[in-house]
């Protein structure tokens, strides 16, 4: 046993003289080079490219389309003989998943790629710092807006965090029983509110007490709010479930009250994870132009108070931008694809932010 | 010995005690004043005092409608290790964390019966759970030392938790005769500020005993504290037992028989009838004696290795 191991150390794992049930006698199958899958989907690109040529019909998507459909049989097929059926298989599940990870990406690098080329034509450093006051053809920039973003958004996190976090904490520490299973229902269906919705809500809510007609950047923080909350209540709720149980005994065994063991404890060992479900609230709200629209309304210059009059935000800037162009049309439509860049930059910038908390601060909960 | 230990003179605690007995109601803060004292005072390593008693009354333990333990009832003496022995899901572990109340944390869980420390009973209605749990220390089966916490500020968690105003100086003399305490220091000295998660498996346990001890309970309760442990820790982690029997009560979990033979003073056997039904305490007596002459033929079964 011990020679034979020594010759062939694949071997140690098949009792002698016994047939593969995979077919062949030999553990090894008759593996194809490790190139092999490359070396076809390189070929079925080449195929690919010249039957779109040969057609006059080239488009990117009907190019990848193709070069999956091809390769994908022809892999199967050739696995299938030069290899055993489970290898083949392997193969074919292999090539359908890496297809799907590019069918989900594919979308993005286009957009990201559309928005990045576009957008620059229309950025300046006037953009970054000039309002639209007056402003006509590629003059003004989008100052107001971006600042506008910022104020709203950073009000609405101000408004939702708090509420948010310790919801979860009720609903995952405190809360037994059907008051829970209600509240977890109710936060359900506010993650589905439409975003048109929540900003008629926070508009009503506050024409009662000021008039209808009101606009201001408050009422727009309040309708973010309202999509915020149940955003950050979910995720808050899965961080805060994973937090190992021992860590909560351990804290009590020491004689610690319950408050301290949810604030000592639980919240400091799941705080990287409460700052990346935050980001992800907040990127999922800063986009938004729906409710903005009826609630903080549409300006053209700079306003810092979110207490008092408009406030113009990067969505509803790209909209009117885009749907009520100067004379310059060209100019507007730069304007309102600058805007959109800007906005995946900042939700980028928040991101990158988060992720590097996370790496920071965070802690292996598992 | 055991014999000496048992009628170990009563010294300055006995008057200290006997306050803490008149004033039932407010006894547990007595205790803890208690306590607080004696951290100022306690200088030297080897101190040895007088711990707290249990007597367990008939105790009936309960997870929802499922019955968990049965009657037990038995005396834990103080100064003592007392180890807890039984086949899987006999209730060991249940009835261990009954002692500090921690078994009422589990949702639906509950409790008939009285257990008295020294002169109290802790299930008694105006009993605050936290202030038991002040008295009674923890050690659990994994070693879980609090992962955003240096070594340091793991074995100081208790006092910063739940003292206010403790000075550095108190705070880092508190740790180093804590970890000296759980044979630690030597091994962690140059990384206190360093995390706790970041030590082996056994140090992380001997972690977990110094954070339990630096808030100087009365009785430690440990749930299999070396089942996760080489042979190697294990040994180191027995040592410590037998040292810290000095100044606490000990309750230990095992299911090491040779574990509970070699650490413990005496022993409880657990056992269930069938599965299904609760677990009880089938006898408990002097460990040398439980394990070479047991009373009871299911315990001879049992440490004899002939089932469970």
């Amino acid at each position: 046993m011990e020679a034979h191991r020594g010759e062939n150390p694949d071997a140690a794992f098949e009792p002698d003289d016994q047939v593969n049930p995979l077919g062949g006698s030999s553990v090894s199958g008759g593996t194809l080079p490790s190139w092999f899958l490359w070396a076809v989907v390189g070929a079925s690109a080449l195929v690919a490219l010249a039957i779109l040529f040969a057609t006059g019909g080239f488009k990117i998507v009907l190019f990848f389309l193709l070069t999956f459909g091809l390769a994908l049989p022809t892999t199967y097929i050739w696995s299938r003989f030069a290899e055993t059926r489970r290898q083949a298989t392997d193969r074919l599940v292999t090539i359908s998943i890496v297809a799907g990870f590019g069918i989900a990406v594919g979308p993005l690098i286009s957009l990201l790629y559309e928005v990045i080329k576009r957008g620059t034509a229309g950025l300046s450093a006037g953009f970054l710092t000039d309002d639209a006051r007056g402003a006509i053809g590629a003059a003004g920039g989008a100052n107001h807006a971006i600042i506008g973003t910022l104020v709203i958004t950073g009000v609405a996190t101000l408004i939702s965090v708090p509420i948010g976090i310790m919801a979860a904490i009720y609903l995952n520490e405190y809360g037994k029983g059907r008051l829970r299973r209600a509240l977890t229902f109710f936060v359900d269906v506010m993650t589905g509110i439409p975003s048109i919705v929540a900003g008629l809500f926070a508009y009503a809510l506050f024409a009662i007490f000021l008039g209808p007609g009101i606009r201001l950047g408050i009422i727009g923080s309040v309708a973010l709010s309202v999509l915020m909350i149940p955003i950050v209540i979910r995720s808050a709720e899965e961080i805060l479930k994973i937090v190992p149980n021992h860590l909560r005994e351990a804290a009590y065994a020491l004689g610690t009250p319950k408050w301290k063991v949810v604030s000592k404890i639980v919240l400091p060992t799941a705080l990287a994870g409460l700052v990346t479900g935050v980001m992800l609230a907040i990127a999922r709200v800063i986009g938004e132009t729906a409710p903005l629209l009826v609630t903080t309304g549409v300006i053209d210059q700079t306003n810092t108070n979110p207490f008092d009059g408009r406030m113009q935000n990067l969505a509803v800037y790209a909209y009117s931008e885009y749907k009520d162009p100067g004379v310059q049309v060209q100019a507007s439509y730069d304007k309102a694809w600058a805007a959109a860049l800007t906005l995946i930059v900042i939700v980028m910038v928040l991101s990158l932010l988060a992720r590097f908390i996370y790496r920071r601060f965070g802690t292996d909960l598992r | 010995m055991e014999d000496e230990r048992d009628e170990m003179p009563e010294t300055a605690d006995t008057s200290t005690d006997a306050t803490a007995a008149e004033t039932a109601n407010d006894g547990l803060a007595t205790d803890l004043a208690r306590t607080a004292e004696a951290n100022k005072g306690r200088g030297a390593q080897k101190v040895e005092r007088k711990a707290k008693r249990f007597e367990v009354k008939d105790v009936n333990l309960y997870y929802g409608k499922f019955h968990a333990v049965e009657d037990v009832s038995m005396t834990i003496e103080p100064n003592r290790v007392t180890a807890l022995i039984g086949s899987s899901g006999c209730g060991k572990t249940t009835m261990l964390r009954s002692l500090n109340r921690m078994h009422e944390l589990t949702p639906g869980a509950s409790v008939k019966g009285q257990v008295m420390l020294d002169d109290e009973d802790i299930y008694r209605a105006n009993v605050d759970p936290v202030e038991v749990r002040r008295l009674v220390g923890m050690v659990f089966q994994q070693p879980n030392p609090f992962p955003t916490m240096s070594v340091a500020e793991n074995v100081a968690a208790g006092l910063t938790l739940n003292q206010r105003g403790i000075s550095k100086s108190d705070k880092a003399e508190v740790v180093e005769r804590s970890l000296r305490g759980a044979h630690l220091w030597d091994e962690v000295k140059d990384r206190l500020d360093r995390p706790g998660s970041g030590l082996s498996g056994g140090q992380q346990q001997r972690l977990c005993i110094a954070r339990a001890i630096a808030v100087e309970p009365e009785v430690l309760l440990m749930d299999e504290p070396c089942s996760a442990l080489d042979p190697i820790a294990t040994l180191a982690i027995e040592d410590l037992i037998e040292d810290l029997k000095g100044r606490y009560t000990i309750v230990i979990v095992t299911h090491n028989m040779q574990q509970a033979a070699r650490a413990s003073d005496s022993t409880a056997f657990f056992n269930l009838e069938a599965t299904g039904k609760p677990g009880r305490l089938v006898e408990m007596g002097p460990t040398q004696e439980m394990f070479t002459k047991p009373g009871k033929k299911e315990t001879e079964d049992y440490v004899s290795g002939r089932f469970g």
